[in-house]
């Protein structure tokens, strides 16, 4: 390996009192007097300095406000409202919060780098464990670009099957989402509900997959198996229960006077901002954007089941909730269509090329066995191309992209997470709130470590 | 200088890719432009952007006019009042790994050059804080290039002090 003198990362000059360390590694968060002047407005939130845009107001910004007035706090890696290993360098005056500069990489595992060296037989076990509170999602995104290359056209059983898990699972997420953004706001009873209705749609994944979590269910060519006896059942009584429970969410949360005072006009955002920052999901729909792939460019067949897309108008924390709350009942609405519509058929692709053989030929086939074992150690081939697929996953839009270079392992797997990108409002949000709704605002954009840093 | 409808810049080699999506090839000298064109186009969103390492894999299909270099950068744009997509593939030699940045053009990439750097070593030119966001500071190299061996680096934090 040749580096050239490439190897010097800091090519921002950094300050020297900088480099002495913080008891949680290096201060990231500069003095305004050392800090770049681009760098500074987005650390405050500026981030339309586009021609036509409205443009902020540099006397907003206080370039040269005393040093001695603000004090820089750190918060996090590990602190119990950050969903993870999220750390934040915060410039405060008094309580008000003035700069943000998010640091990551603390569960960086170099996930990319592995999907290299896993064949797509195996990428799918990669991909489920980026975003770990919706595993499906990464994994349909995975299987949909995987067969893009292939130039495969999936049985309807295995879409709707699909799409049956992905909803269940976004209903999972965003009961996990209402747990912990109530227990952020104070209110253990919220997170013990959220995890009581999310653990029913986990049991229904275990009865499904195998595993609750991580479940390497979807995969390219189909699914894994098909869906157990009964499940009609299982998902009918899971829909009853937790829209009736949305109901109670109601009472205990969006009614309540001192929740609303809270969430409501506390970080808030607007639609140029949001499609400036790139920011996907509930996130640009709470700023009025009616922007969801499942209906602006459907993927799998979703333009078959009737839903709405439910858009916020003030983009502040309340929007993002009464969003999630009631995508939780299209989603409710979207699994007892696909209860209905459920085709019969396969659930994987008939193509020996990227199915394996039924078990039972195994024990009588030669051919079977040996194909068997092929497609699990060495893999099946993909032509040569590169593809992006995007879904929306509960936090937005959840990109594939694939280089191919004919072999059976991706030359070059790239995850576009929602999280990842969704981060960059923070400092947008936090601006000129108080320290105390950091928390809420925090878990209003909802990231997933595990995703952010893969 | 670009057909609204069909989301080409003048001068910019394309080509039609898997799903029928739009790929353009613009030169280093005219990444930005043609970026600003989308935009101007329609293109609201950047939704991603990365670098792919093609060391090993020159052979790739491209358009006529377009050099192989090794290193290219991947910019996925996203229209939403038209519900269409368009990719921009920038060829970047080894020689000169840097592209000027979209800071100016999305904001939001922001996040996605400072990764595409530290992972890959692609530097971007005026982007205001380029450095390390996933690995640690300290780190050498560039693990996402391919000449970078997995499983060769030595486990680190394993001389840091026990819990305390």
């Amino acid at each position: 390996m040749s580096e050239p003198e490439d190897l010097d990362t800091h090519l921002v000059e950094r300050p020297e009192w900088s480099a002495t360390e913080t008891s949680e590694g290096t201060q990231e968060l500069f003095k305004r007097s050392e800090t770049d002047e681009a760098e500074l407005g987005r650390q405050s939130g500026a981030v339309l300095r586009l021609p036509e845009g409205p443009v902020l107001d540099p006397s907003q910004i206080d370039f040269d406000r005393p040093d001695d007035e603000t004090m820089i706090v750190n918060m996090g890696p590990q602190h119990p409202s950050t969903h993870g290993v999220l750390r934040l360098m915060l410039e405060l005056d008094g309580e008000v919060v003035l700069r943000t500069k998010s640091v990551i990489g603390y569960l960086h595992t170099g996930m990319e780098k592995t999907g290299e060296q896993l064949t797509y037989v195996q990428g799918a076990t990669n991909v489920t464990r980026m975003d770990y509170l919706s595993p499906l999602h990464a994994e349909t995104s995975f299987a949909l670009a995987v067969e893009a290359l292939l130039g495969l056209d999936m049985p309807p059983r295995a879409t709707w099957i699909r799409m049956l898990m992905g909803e269940l699972n976004r209903m999972s997420s965003h009961l996990m989402w209402m747990a912990t953004n109530g227990m952020d706001l104070g209110s253990t009873t919220m997170m013990i509900y959220g995890f009581r209705e999310r653990e029913m749609i986990l049991s229904f994944f275990e009865k499904t997959t195998g595993l609750r979590m991580n479940t390497n269910y979807i995969r390219p060519g189909g699914v894994a198996a098909d869906l157990p006896d009964g499940w009609e059942d299982d998902v009918a009584i899971i829909c009853d229960t937790v829209l009736a429970r949305t109901f109670e969410y109601d009472d205990l949360l969006t009614g309540q006077p001192l929740f609303r005072a809270r969430t409501e006009g506390v970080g808030g955002l607007t639609a140029e901002e949001a499609l400036a920052l790139g920011v996907t999901g509930p996130i640009l729909r709470s700023t009025g954007v009616p922007w969801d792939l499942r209906r602006s460019m459907p993927y799998l067949a979703y333009d078959e089941v009737d839903f709405d897309v439910v858009v916020g108008t003030y983009g502040d924390n309340f929007d993002r909730y009464s969003i999630r709350l009631n995508e939780i009942r299209e989603s409710i609405k979207i699994v007892r269509q696909i209860v209905e519509k459920m085709p019969s058929g396969d659930y994987r692709i008939q193509d020996p090329k990227v199915t394996p053989p039924p078990r039972g030929r195994i024990d009588a086939s030669m051919e079977a066995l040996i194909h068997h074992f092929k497609m699990f150690t060495e893999g099946f081939k993909v032509p040569e191309g590169e593809v992006y697929s995007a879904i929306e996953s509960p936090r937005g839009e959840l990109g594939t992209y694939i280089v191919s270079d004919g072999t059976s392992k991706p030359f070059r797997l790239h995850v576009r997470a929602p999280s990842f990108v969704n981060l960059q409002v923070l400092p947008v949000l936090l601006r000129g709130g108080l320290l105390s709704d950091a928390v809420a605002v925090i878990s209003s954009v909802d990231p997933v470590m595990g995703e952010v840093d893969r | 200088m670009t057909d609204v409808a069909l989301g080409q810049v003048a001068g910019v080699p394309t080509q039609i890719g898997i799903g029928g999506i739009q790929v353009l090839f613009p030169e280093v000298s005219a990444y930005v432009g043609t970026i600003a064109a989308l935009r101007e186009a329609g293109f609201e969103m950047c939704v991603d952007l990365c670098a792919v390492d093609y060391l090993g894999h020159p052979g790739r299909t491209l358009p006529a006019d377009v050099h192989a270099e090794r290193f290219e950068v991947v910019v996925n744009l996203l229209s939403l009042s038209g519900r269409r997509r368009t990719r921009v593939r920038v060829q970047v030699p080894e020689a000169a790994t840097s592209v000027p940045s979209l800071f100016d053009v999305y904001p939001g990439t922001e996040a996605m050059e400072r990764e595409a750097f530290d992972l890959m070593g692609v530097r971007f030119d005026g982007h205001p804080d380029l450095s390390r966001i996933l690995m640690p500071e300290e780190w050498e190299g560039h693990p996402l290039r391919k000449d970078y061996g997995s499983g060769r680096v030595p486990v680190q934090f394993k001389e840091a002090p026990g819990p305390r």
